[in-house]
């Protein structure tokens, strides 16, 4: 982010509030015991939190396109990583 | 900076190259994580149920808490950022401090937690679990590499913010080299409030400093930004952490 543009104060709150909201969603669904649900909804919210600081906190949505291809190539690895590995170890 | 005397002056500098430089590491750190991650699918895939009754061990308040208090770190580091954007180095001073003292909070909790743990014998290699199934002591390892190395990287952030806190509370200074002035044509300098000169005529060094509330330098943003991306980062990889290890079950 340029320091030319002035940031302001009032969004990075709204997200952080939008943070904390969604820790209480997590945390209380938890506590549901939906069994496989459960662990699908935390993983689901994580993502999304992790989204915000990404887009937000780590000012990605005011980078150049070639920051988010390279975070793209990045989680794409991973997720092969975790995908070969979870094939190879179910039919095993 | 620009004209001193006729010798003009150039920085070389790409904030954007530096960015992404901070960003190719941050892979490697996700990378790194990752490879733990995986390791906790693939065991938590084999012993499910076992995972389920270690994880309801753990204490979900001071979980939750320790969430809390990481987020809200972020939120302050980023307003430091946002501070420093718009000039005001002494609020990012402060914002800078609040989040340092946040991250003291989280590795004191951390403290409570595991001594706890402790008394409970509940540690790998312990006698205790050994008389504990298979699938408990592999998430008792795993809780435990994985908090500490998040931990390890907690304390290196720390340490870093504390360094960005020192560099930002000082006074903006920057040392220009100049070639062919003549000292007394120093005087013309423009926005600094003082300097100084030291070095033969041919080649004078000259260290600025700018007066309190005025320009902070461009250099001084993209230390803490930086600074603010690694302990992003950091607070991502505790957001997978919390669920996986404090709430399932």
């Amino acid at each position: 982010m340029s320091a030319k543009k002035e940031a302001l104060f009032g969004p990075y709150i709204l997200v952080w509030f939008a943070l904390l909201m969604l820790t209480g969603v997590t945390v209380a669904v938890a506590g549901m015991q939906l069994g496989n649900l459960s662990v699908l909804t935390a993983i689901l919210v994580a993502t999304v939190k992790s989204t915000l600081v990404l887009h937000y906190f780590m000012h990605l949505k005011d980078e150049s396109v070639v920051f988010k291809l390279m975070l793209g190539l990045a989680i794409f690895t991973i997720a092969a990583i975790m995908l070969l590995t979870f094939v190879d170890f179910s039919f095993r | 900076m620009s004209t001193v005397a006729g010798a003009h002056v150039e920085e070389h500098r790409d904030d954007t190259g530096a960015r992404m430089g901070m960003w190719l590491f941050l892979f490697t750190e996700l990378i790194l994580f990752s490879g733990l991650f995986l390791l906790y699918a693939v065991q938590r895939y084999r012993f499910g149920s076992d995972f389920t009754f270690a994880a309801a061990t753990l204490d979900t308040a001071i979980g939750t808490l320790n969430t809390a208090v990481l987020l809200t770190s972020s939120l302050t580091m980023v307003l430091a950022v946002a501070a420093l954007q718009q000039g005001k180095r002494g609020l990012s001073v402060i914002f800078l401090s609040i989040t340092f003292a946040a991250g003291i909070a989280f590795m004191v909790n951390k403290y409570f937690e595991w001594t706890h743990k402790f008394e409970l014998g509940l540690y790998p290699g312990s006698e205790e679990l050994t008389l504990h199934t298979p699938g408990e002591q592999t998430f008792y390892s795993l809780y435990y590499a994985m908090t500490g190395l998040h931990g390890i990287h907690v304390v290196v952030g720390m340490g870093v913010i504390l360094v960005m806190i020192i560099m930002t509370a000082r006074r903006p200074r920057r040392v220009v080299r100049l070639k062919d002035v003549q000292k007394a044509e120093l005087e013309h300098l423009g926005p600094a409030g003082d300097y100084v000169a030291e070095g033969k005529l041919d080649e004078v060094r000259v260290t600025l400093f700018y007066a309190e509330n005025e320009v902070v330098t461009e250099r001084s943003v993209i230390r803490v930004e930086n600074t603010g991306l690694y302990w992003h980062i950091v607070d991502v990889i505790w957001i997978f952490l919390f669920p996986l290890f404090y709430l399932i079950g």
